[in-house]
């Protein structure tokens, strides 16, 4: 909370205290700042809880209040589930057993009935715009349409980054303080009567007052702006959001919630003026029976809330259940041959499970990990001819480090298409008879002969691959703009000693250590960085890759991690590189700094990942029909790179659509099983941490990180229209920083269809080895940790790695659980991949 | 080669037609039709052109079918081809083409897929029906057919708010374009006395000699042909329609509202060009039309702040430009520029989601805080008088309001004594009294006869005025636009010399239609018990076929050219002298305003969220 905030919420606090009838203002719009969506400028896509606000209440309460309050859809519909359950994609004795937790043996057959066939009529509204609807029942006037369209406008163009050639004309006060301006300084006015304009320009009113006189009662102020602005929730999520991070936009604008709310309400009472003229009743005094408060305690929930939750279980419980069994019963062979090609560190992603599964199939001699992206290296990242700094690690974090790429005089591409000269009189008469008919061309060769251009977003972009990083700090003088240029030994040391002790690679390195990053590329799609590394900030890992590579390989930080009892062999080299999730490209940096042998090695090795690239991308393509899966995996491959630099496909990758699971332990623990490509996998190893100190911060991050897209993802795709982003087909760029439909829609916070429609709405179960009391002990170290297990909204289960046995987290204890289903077993996953475009469940892999 | 231009229309039809038949879910087998039906036509048409430019390009006119005769009427189609019809297939056939097979991929798995390319595949009859026409009856044929299609595209998301109130707004639009086409037939009609072709048109002395005669006439027509050219291509002060319309699937938006639909108002006018060369006033009307709207909407564009409506009012800024060319008579710089604004917008929109990744990457490496710009050199409040001025988009959109749609609701909202018992109470009998005088006309004197066909058609105008702004019964509002029609009929039947089958002709495809409106409203009304049209109700969500039905039945209803009250409209309006601009005046009037009716029940009852489904639908704001 920044300062100037604090000062008014003190002042709020202070009149409270003279009325408790009075309405705060400041504590108002903090409460809409956290009901409203969180979600910046696309250009960082963080994935989050998108009912953050309601996450201190267990998950089903929480489903359920946000349903009543704001009308979203929270879960499948009872159809959906019915046809999830005939086509055995809800399991019958897992539905048995959720009946039976919930309601006791005696119940199940009724309940069953229930479930199955009962007829349910959902007719109930929502609680959210129902004041607000007596404009439109009382005084026949219907205020959105009047004065939607001007609000949206000037706000857009306010906070327009970059699409207007005339801008904004701002001012460094703020929002209101620039609309004065304006207004003082013009012939005409954004109002069609005098009154709001002259309360405008006067500045002695309050929000408050302005309700007064929209609404007269005092008790209803509250629930009237949140009637306004959740009629336009995409809008007034971004501006509050912009308000509490300028650093988001790139060209900052100085704007708040409170300023949106005064200019919608003077709006409002401008277009009640033209109507009625001067005079009209204040709201409150037309209405004569009251809506149910909006956050008024409300009554037990609905019978048809509880089928639908116990649905919403058993869907859960089908799919984890197999993956539990298979863990339990997949071949554990601890003893790793001695021998070591090579090691590999990814990303906790998803979608590295089934590449690294393809490395150690090729290659039964390396070994893989996996931790979060940035690698435990936290800074901004300033590339050679860049005016900013990017932040290459998870959101929460800021870093105090600035890590700067040294001039490298790369040009960037230019496309005339994108500029603005086609878009004026004179110039843009020359440009339409002579660019015009290359366009035709271009459009053309794009549909025939897709290939990459400027309108590209591709992952190795992100950093100059031979360029130089600035990562060591001389000393620690040097800083720009308050942030450290580098890391100084010591500091790289910790940081490395940290990854490495927390991914469980302390001893038997192999000569060549791969650490590699992910990142994404696609055109045409604003939503790019959705794609990229959640745990860069919403970019690639490339960078994050290089630098902590340049630190394990630092001979300092050898010598330093040696003294801690971690040793490295000196001939032990570190290798960072960038893997592009669309296109299934890997690109390795430094290599020019191995020696001739190590090269010789790393050529051998490069192979085994450029065949398990190809075995990737064929893994990957059973989800799109434009490809036959059962192609040789280097055709399918040539298919994967040419979707992503297809202007007309609007699904270059599925990201992290269909996540589920997130494993906490061994690779042996996964080793042999496929997951359809649904788990994050944090390499975790207990006997080196048997109080759980280093699993404390392994798994703080997990809740938002994986959580937060696995959250992201279920809600958009149960409620796509309320809470995703619906269709992109449709989609208008607003000024850089969101997208709309048609030109004077609201924002469309969330992901589009094209992102969730393979996903199935489940929770993420979390799945740790160690002891159960160690990780009890572990998630209650912190209230925000431990909301997350103890209110649901993640599932968590612990492997007890002596016991080899499963127990389950409800309620604040451990117990027993015994899979009920079996694990598929296959011996061949291609064929089984080549199977079905369907989910997969677990299976058990054999070897013939 | 006369024979192919009839194929140049039959196969786009045939496609279409093909496309209805598929099966929604057969994507593959949808977007071949398209694929072959457009792919082939393009084939067709750059063997035909290099075949023509051989022959030296000679000016083809095909009178083809006459659908109906009468004593000194005849209403026939006809095909023309030449340079201008060259230019407009090659572009349009060329970007629906590759646009084609762009939205192959693009729609995958989206909702509505084939009724996406059925209207696309719909509008390019359209099109070509319009590049083909040989004369002004057969170019209503296709710019009926192309207004339509727009709405259904601009509505394609029908269960959202928004797309479905701006398809209304661009079809009341396009409205006041038809009339002033329907009018313009009209008057040509009386100064021909026959459907003049283009070709005849092109025939200096000939039209020359005529003009010198009836230049009032002659300046009327030109000017009901720019209205309507106007209207089509968005050009002062109807712009506000074209970013309205960019509510559907980007490559769709791309195509008709980048390309083909704003640039056949330009169209219209090349090809009256012969027309209107010698009328000086009309070219100098033309070119400072073309002139206000370029500077308006440069301006416009230069502050919007959203990817499309940039695009939008560039290429309006542009068009007004070719406007000014046209006027000017240079007709091949027009062609030229018109195919480079269509292929350059059509791009544009088509890669407009890339513009953040390329525009933000620009920014990280070139950010400049504030670059001056031009207007900065303006005096402070004259610059930010334009900007505010700009941003309201001077206002257009609500000019339109205040003045023509306003003023229609107010005289509407006087006239809610009406009510469905009483309509049928009055006016039935009071008609089947009118009805039974023109049996009998000699009953009443001369002189109230010659009273009669303005009373007759004011009644009629009243009633759809009525059903235009009636708030709660769907059925009141559909039969008053029914009982409209009758009157009107009948108005015009006092006007002249009464012919049976003529008027048979007209109220024939009214009264079928409006029966099967009658039935769909029952039905909807048997299954959902609700049929007010106070709000969009988005009962296509539930009832598809309805919904299908009913459209149609409003498009019979209308006049579109598949009922025969296409011809019959046109026939009313031979009937009605040139010295009665008033009648004239009245009915087409009524005509627009009927036209917005149907298509707001339409939109009211069938389309929009659906009223039943809260917790499925979009919010209203998105």
């Amino acid at each position: 909370m920044n300062l100037r905030h604090s000062a008014f919420y003190h002042s709020g606090l202070a009149r409270e205290v003279k009325s408790s009838q009075a309405f705060d203002q400041e504590a108002v719009l903090l409460d809409l700042k956290h009901f409203l969506p969180a979600q910046g400028p696309l250009k960082d896509f963080i994935h989050h809880n998108t009912l953050h606000a309601f996450q201190h209440l267990k998950f089903f309460d929480a489903l359920s209040r946000a349903s009543k309050l704001f009308g979203y859809k929270v879960s499948l519909s009872l159809y959906e589930y019915r046809r999830l359950y005939v086509s055995r994609n809800i399991d019958e004795d897992i539905l048995t057993w959720i009946i039976v937790q919930r309601k006791g043996s005696q119940e199940v057959n009724r309940w069953k009935e229930k479930l199955i066939s009962e007829k349910y009529h959902q007719t109930r509204l929502p609680r959210i715009g129902q004041l607000r609807s007596n404009w439109k029942r009382h005084y026949q006037i219907d205020l959105d349409s009047l004065v939607h369209p001007t609000l949206f406008r000037v706000i857009c163009s306010y906070l327009d980054q970059g699409i207007a050639m005339w801008k904004f004309p701002s001012h460094p006060e703020g929002f209101l303080a620039s609309l004065r301006e304006l207004e003082r300084n013009s012939f005409t006015s954004f109002f069609r009567n005098k009154r709001a304009r002259k309360i405008l320009m006067e500045g002695s009113h309050d929000i408050a007052s302005l309700l007064k006189i929209l609404i007269g009662d005092k008790s209803q102020y509250k629930q009237y702006l949140f009637d306004q602005q959740f009629a336009h929730q995409g809008w007034s999520g971004m501006v509050a959001y912009i308000e509490d991070h300028p650093q988001s936009l790139l060209d900052t604008k100085k704007v708040s919630l409170h300023d949106f709310v005064f200019f919608e309400l003077l709006l409002e009472i401008d277009a009640l003026d033209s109507t009625f003229g001067n005079i009209w009743a204040p709201l409150s005094l037309k209405v004569r029976k009251k809506p149910v408060d909006l956050f008024a305690e409300e009554e037990i929930k609905s019978e048809l809330d509880e089928v639908l939750s116990m649905w919403q279980e058993a869907f859960e419980w089908t799919h984890y259940d197999q993956a539990l069994s298979g863990i339990l019963n997949q071949k554990r062979n601890q003893q790793q041959s001695a021998l070591k090609s090579f090691q590999a560190i990814f990303c906790i992603d998803d979608r590295s499970f089934s590449f690294r599964h393809y490395l150690e199939k090729f290659d039964s001699q390396c070994e893989t990990y996996g931790t979060p992206g940035f690698f435990n290296v936290e800074f901004f990242f300033q590339p050679g001819s860049g005016k900013f700094y990017t932040k290459l690690c998870p959101a929460p974090v800021t870093p105090k480090y600035l890590i700067k790429e040294t001039a490298s005089n790369e040009k960037k591409e230019k496309d005339v298409h994108f500029t603005k000269h086609s878009h004026t009189l004179f110039r843009g008469w020359f440009i339409t008879q002579t660019l015009g008919f290359i366009s035709a061309l271009r459009l053309a060769l794009n549909i025939f002969r897709p290939k990459a251009s400027a309108a590209t977003a591709s992952s190795f972009a992100h950093m100059n691959k031979v360029s130089e990083l600035t990562i060591e700090n001389g000393d620690a003088s040097q800083t720009e703009n308050g942030l450290q240029i580098g890391f100084t030994v010591q500091e790289m040391a910790m940081r490395v000693e940290d990854l490495l002790r927390g991914i469980g690679l302390v001893k038997d390195f192999a000569s060549l250590v791969y650490i590699i990053g992910h990142g994404a590329s696609s055109v045409n799609n604003p939503h790019y960085a959705a794609y990229d590394c959640g745990a860069c900030a919403g970019r690639p890992g490339s960078v994050n890759a290089r630098v902590i590579c340049f630190m394990a390989n630092h001979p300092g930080v050898r010598t330093i991690l040696r003294s801690n009892g971690l040793n490295i062999p000196d001939a032990v080299r570190f290798v960072g590189g960038l893997q592009d999730t669309t296109r299934d490209e890997i690109e390795f940096f430094d290599v020019n700094k191995l020696d001739e042998g190590m090269l010789e090695l790393h050529r051998k090795n490069t192979s085994v990942f450029a065949k398990a690239l190809d075995a990737n991308s064929k893994e990957r393509s059973r989800r799109f029909e434009s490809v036959n899966t059962r192609m040789p995996a280097a055709k399918i491959h040539e298919k994967i790179r040419t979707r992503s630099v297809s202007l007309f496909e609007p699904r270059p990758e599925l990201n992290h659509a269909t996540n589920s699971l997130c494993i906490v332990g061994r690779r042996s623990l996964t080793k042999n099983l496929f997951l359809d490509r649904r788990a994050f996998l944090n390499s975790y190893d207990y006997s080196l941490d048997l109080n759980g100190k280093v699993l404390f911060n392994v798994l703080k991050p997990l809740g938002p990180v994986c959580g937060g897209i696995n959250l992201e993802y279920f809600f958009s795709r149960v409620d796509n229209q309320k809470l995703g982003a619906g269709t992109k087909l449709p989609h208008n760029v607003m000024g850089l920083f969101g997208v709309a439909n048609g030109i004077e829609g609201d924002l469309r916070p969330g992901l589009p269809s094209q992102m969730i429609e393979v996903h199935d709405p489940v929770r993420l179960m979390l799945l740790v080895e160690h002891f159960p009391h160690v990780v009890l002990e572990t998630i209650q170290r912190s209230d925000e940790v431990y909301e997350w297990y103890i209110n649901e909204w993640i599932h968590l289960v612990v492997f007890d790695p002596l016991t080899e046995k499963l127990y389950l987290f409800r309620d604040g204890t451990f117990t027993d659980y015994h899979p009920i289903q079996r694990a598929g077993v296959t011996s061949d996953v291609t064929s089984l991949i080549e199977s079905t475009r369907e989910n997969i469940s677990a299976h058990i892999i054999t070897t013939p | 080669m006369t024979f192919f231009l009839e194929l140049f229309i039959l196969i786009p039809v045939a496609g279409f037609i093909l496309s209805l038949l598929i099966p929604g879910k057969k994507e593959n087998s949808i977007s071949w039709v398209v694929y072959f039906t457009v792919g082939i036509h393009l084939c067709m048409f750059l063997v035909f052109t290099g075949f023509w430019f051989w022959q030296d390009r000679p000016i083809l006119n095909l009178k083809d079918i006459v659908l109906f005769k009468t004593e000194g009427y005849e209403f026939f189609i006809d095909f023309y081809f030449d340079k201008i019809s060259a230019v407009y297939l090659l572009v349009g056939s060329f970007l629906t083409f590759l646009v084609g097979i762009y939205s192959r991929s693009y729609l995958h798995r989206e909702n509505g897929y084939k009724r996406f390319f059925n209207t696309i595949l719909f509008f390019y009859v359209g099109y070509n029906i319009v590049i083909f026409s040989g004369n002004l009856e057969t170019l209503f044929m296709g710019w009926e057919i192309l207004g339509i299609s727009s709405f259904l595209l601009i509505a394609f998301y029908r269960d959202r708010y928004l797309p479905v109130k701006n398809a209304v707004k661009v079809f009341s639009i396009y409205r006041i374009g038809d009339v002033g086409i329907l009018l313009a037939m009209w008057m040509s009609h009386h100064l021909w006395h026959e459907n003049i072709t283009f070709l005849k048109l092109s025939n200096y002395e000939l039209v020359s000699s005529q003009l010198q005669s009836h230049s009032v006439i002659g300046v009327f027509i030109s000017l009901m042909i720019l209205i309507s050219a106007v209207a089509k291509s968005a050009q002062f002060p109807f712009s506000f329609w074209l970013p309205r319309a960019m509510e559907g699937p980007t490559p769709s938006s791309a195509i008709f509202y980048g390309a083909l639909s704003v640039h056949v108002g330009i169209y219209i006018l090349l090809r009256t060009f012969p027309f209107w060369e010698h009328q000086l006033s009309v070219r100098i009307l033309i070119g400072l039309i073309g002139l206000i709207s370029s500077i308006i909407a440069t301006g416009i564009a230069r502050v919007q702040s959203s990817i499309k409506s940039q695009i939008a009012y560039a290429s309006i800024a542009q068009i007004g430009i070719i406007f000014i060319e046209v006027a000017a008579g240079f007709q091949n710089l027009a062609l030229w520029h018109f195919a480079g604004n269509a292929f350059l917008r059509t791009y544009q929109l088509l890669v407009s989601p890339s513009v953040v990744t390329y525009l933000i990457r620009e920014q990280f490496y070139n950010f400049t805080p504030r670059k001056q710009t031009i207007e900065d050199s303006l005096p402070k409040k004259i610059e930010y008088t334009f900007y505010m001025l700009c941003l309201k988009e001077w206002g257009l959109d609500s000019l339109m309001y205040r003045y023509l749609w306003n003023p229609l609701k107010w005289a509407g909202r006087k006239l809610n004594v009406l009510s469905l018992n009483g309509v049928i109470y009055f006016f039935i009998p009071a008609y089947l009294a009118g009805l039974f005088c023109v049996y009998n006309k000699s009953l009443i004197s001369q002189q109230i006869q010659t009273y009669l066909p303005m009373l007759f058609s004011i009644i009629g105008l009243v009633m759809v005025i009525k059903s235009f702004v009636e708030r709660k019964q769907s059925m009141l509002s559909w039969v008053l636009i029914i009982m409209s029609h009758f009157w009107i009929a009948l108005a015009v039947a006092y006007n002249e010399q009464f012919k049976f089958d003529e008027i048979h002709l007209y109220l024939s495809g009214i009264a079928v239609s409006g029966v099967i409106g009658i039935f769909c409203l029952r039905r909807l009304k048997f299954h959902e018990n609700e049929s007010g049209l106070e709000k969009f109700q988005g009962h296509s969500y539930r009832h598809p076929k309805i919904a299908l039905v009913f459209l149609i039945a409003c498009l019979g209803v209308s006049g579109f050219p598949i009922s025969p009250t296409f011809i019959g409209e046109d026939l009313i309006f031979t009937h009605i002298h040139p010295d009665q601009a008033l009648l004239a005046f009245v009915i087409s009037i009524s005509f627009i305003v009927d036209g917005l009716s149907l298509i707001r029940i339409y939109a009211r009852i069938f389309l929009g969220p659906h009223a039943k489904s809260i917790y499925e639908m979009a919010y209203k704001s998105s």
